[in-house]
């Protein structure tokens, strides 16, 4: 590939992952964890931010209103329709009904089926606007935003007497680690750009020679392919440490010295019990490659959570992770009850916002990573190379046509692709729900309880399991 | 009489207490439960307590003591004969009352009175409804069922008199229930320039 095209992609994809990691999986999250956490406590949350739509155009809404209905009822009273004649043609056992073709009435089902659902999830939103007035307030996720504006424009105050500098690099020292982690994590499968639009084998070796050439363009999805993978991500999640640490420090302010302590000694604790936990995983997918693993899991066709020893590092990792990310039940440098705001105290406006969205990041980071090692990243089962291939060999025809459904559903390289970027990224925001979850279950734990749990429990139970997985694989190999 | 004494045993700690993990298990069980219902539960099922305010309200209860209002007779004018017993009663000294004698000639001129100016005070009242208490004529109520509504300055907050007239009861009418006897009219009970003693 030449170099500009390289460049060319580089950038596509770092504008991809920061779209999708900072454009919408944080403000999803600000959103999801204000909602929920309402949902739980019988509250609504927030929900009033909302764009007003101008008078005029509600009227035309409200007026078009009716028609809707109308257009719902004939749909399904239409498929409704379609489906009596397939009962008729099924039960008769003729050709044909009023000249029409069995696979038209299917067809019949299908479409006003389709068509009749989304006019009716259609018809609910529009109701709904029309009902609030012309208020587009799209389930509060426009508060995000709002927040977001409000903290650009809010005073940044700096302390009179704090270190200016310190103060200031605190914040983007917190966000970009958390950012930069994305660079070695892969979304897809290897892209091979010319055969795109054709079927590719669905073994691997016989690739390059789609398009004839015997020369494969591979883009591989990720940003950098790095072959130390995980140390990288240890390495470069290692310097947000310093980043809280800073803060505390920076702030001129007892509390924020007290949470930065804090910050720094928990993170630093389970830094050392979050990269002995995926330990096993190295000595089972033999690389350090996040691309390599989520491979290894698609190759054998088991995700790492079902293989024993890495059942217990999934759980381990969980663990840690939240107290690496210090949410519920591990924020101790928060600690609001006893610290104010923690190594957050002195900061306002949009460095405040720099340092929570840093925060939300990382859970995004970690729960990229945990899908990677454990759940199998991109990989979906019964999804290979050359498509969809359910287990067994068989044939379904559809009574009364020539249609049949196979076992095995070819689809082109970039559908495929496709598919598994979105199955990634479900993959995440799944990971990040329960995540979500456990924040609104948990209460505090006590900060000894904290190292304790980290020295004395996680920390030789990772060892523990890094043992058992080494007599696993010499068992087995 | 022997003090019946319950022993409770010390709540013991069992394994999975222990563990913390099954716990954990129980408790997301919980939230999650709760999570469901009220997102995606019928609506009927759902515990949501908020009110979202201005386009929804409370019911308040039939005894709520809204702001006042001044009840009116038949013919519009105040009930209020200016006899100053609320602004008596009134603890917060909020109501502030001028009498005025009714003009030579009218049927109600010697009764009574009525009020000239009849200031309340919104912001100084503690809405205790002493006034509606003290009142003889069932003159003043707090039957409105209204909130004060906000304002920008204080002074919006002194409601006179044609302002306090003009509130309707919670029913919309200006009346009250219980009829108003004029002097001269027959079911008039006291004594009038007609009927001596």
């Amino acid at each position: 590939m030449e170099l500009g095209t390289q460049i060319l992609v580089a950038v596509a994809k770092i504008l991809f992952i920061v779209l999708v990691v900072v454009g919408a999986f944080a403000p999803m999250l600000v959103w999801a964890e204000r909602r929920q956490s309402a949902m739980i406590q019988d509250r609504v949350g927030p929900h009033r931010a909302h764009i007003p739509l101008p008078a005029s155009l509600v009227d035309f809404l409200r007026f078009t209103l009716k028609p809707m209905e109308a257009g719902i009822f004939g749909s399904f009273f239409a498929a409704g329709l379609a489906i009596v004649g397939l009962a008729i043609l099924l039960l008769t056992g003729n050709e044909t009904l009023f000249g029409f073709e069995a696979k038209t009435f299917y067809l019949a089902v299908i479409g006003f089926g389709i068509a009749g659902v989304l006019l009716r999830v259609g018809h609910k939103l529009h109701a709904g606007i029309v009902e609030s007035g012309g208020k587009l307030a799209l389930l509060g996720l426009l508060h995000p935003a709002a927040d977001a504006l409000k903290m650009i424009f809010k005073e940044d105050f700096i302390p009179p007497k704090a270190d200016k500098l310190l103060h200031g690099l605190a914040p983007i020292i917190t966000l970009v680690p958390a950012l930069v982690i994305f660079a070695v994590i892969p979304f897809a499968d290897t892209l091979f750009v010319e055969c795109a639009t054709d079927v590719v084998p669905r073994d691997v070796a016989t690739v390059m020679a789609c398009d004839g050439s015997g020369v494969a363009t591979s883009i591989p999805m990720q940003v950098a392919s790095l072959n130390v993978g995980m140390l990288f991500i240890f390495a470069v999640a290692g310097t947000g440490i310093i980043g809280a640490a800073i803060g505390g420090y920076a702030s001129d302010n007892k509390y924020s010295l007290m949470g930065g302590l804090r910050a720094a000694s928990q993170m630093v604790s389970y830094e050392v019990a979050l990269g002995l936990t995926v330990v096993p995983c190295f000595m089972i997918y033999g690389s350090l490659r996040l691309e390599d693993m989520a491979f290894w899991q698609y190759e054998q066709g088991v995700w790492g959570v079902f293989i024993p020893p890495l059942t217990i590092a999934c759980v381990l990792y969980l663990f840690a992770a939240v107290a690496e990310t210090k949410r519920v039940p591990f924020d101790l440098p928060e600690g609001e009850s006893e610290l104010v705001g923690g190594y957050l105290t002195e900061y306002s406006g949009m460095k405040f916002g720099m340092f929570f969205t840093g925060e939300f990041v990382e859970v995004v980071g970690l729960s990229a990573i945990a899908s990677i090692l454990f759940f199998g990243g991109w990989d979906v089962p019964f999804l290979y190379r050359s498509g969809l291939d359910l287990p067994g060999t068989w044939e379904l025809t559809i009574p009364m046509t020539d249609w049949v459904i196979q076992d095995q559903i070819l689809l082109q390289h970039w559908a495929v692709i496709l598919i598994q970027v979105l199955v990634s990224l479900v993959k995440i925001v799944i990971l990040i729900w329960f995540q979500l979850m456990i924040r609104w279950t948990l209460p505090r734990f006590r900060y000894d309880q904290l190292m304790k749990l980290c020295w004395k429990a996680l920390l030789p139970l990772a060892l523990a399991n890094i043992l058992f997985t080494g007599i696993a694989v010499l068992l087995w190999t | 009489m022997a003090v019946g004494i319950k022993v409770v045993p010390k709540p013991e700690r069992t394994l999975s207490d222990q563990l913390y993990a099954p716990e954990i298990a129980k408790g997301l069980g919980k939230t999650m439960a709760r999570f469901f219902k009220n997102t995606f539960g019928p609506e009927e099922e759902k515990e949501i307590a908020t009110v979202r305010y201005p386009e929804e309200k409370r019911e308040y209860p039939p005894r709520f003591r809204g702001i006042h209002r001044l009840t009116q007779r038949a013919d519009g004018s105040p009930r209020c004969v200016a006899c100053l017993c609320c602004s008596t009663a009134c603890p917060a000294q909020c109501i502030h009352i001028e009498p005025a004698e009714y003009a030579e000639g009218d049927p109600r001129h010697g009764y009574e009175r009525f009020p000239a100016v009849f200031t309340i005070d919104e912001l100084r009242c503690i809405y205790c409804g002493y006034c509606v208490e003290a009142c003889p004529c069932d003159a003043i109520r707090m039957d409105t069922g209204l909130h004060m509504p906000p304002s920008t300055s204080r002074e919006h907050f002194l409601y006179d008199k044609e302002v306090l007239l003009n509130l309707p009861g919670r029913d919309g009418t200006y009346l009250t229930a219980n009829p108003r006897h004029e002097p001269g009219d027959p079911t008039h009970p006291g004594i009038d320039r007609e009927q001596g003693h």
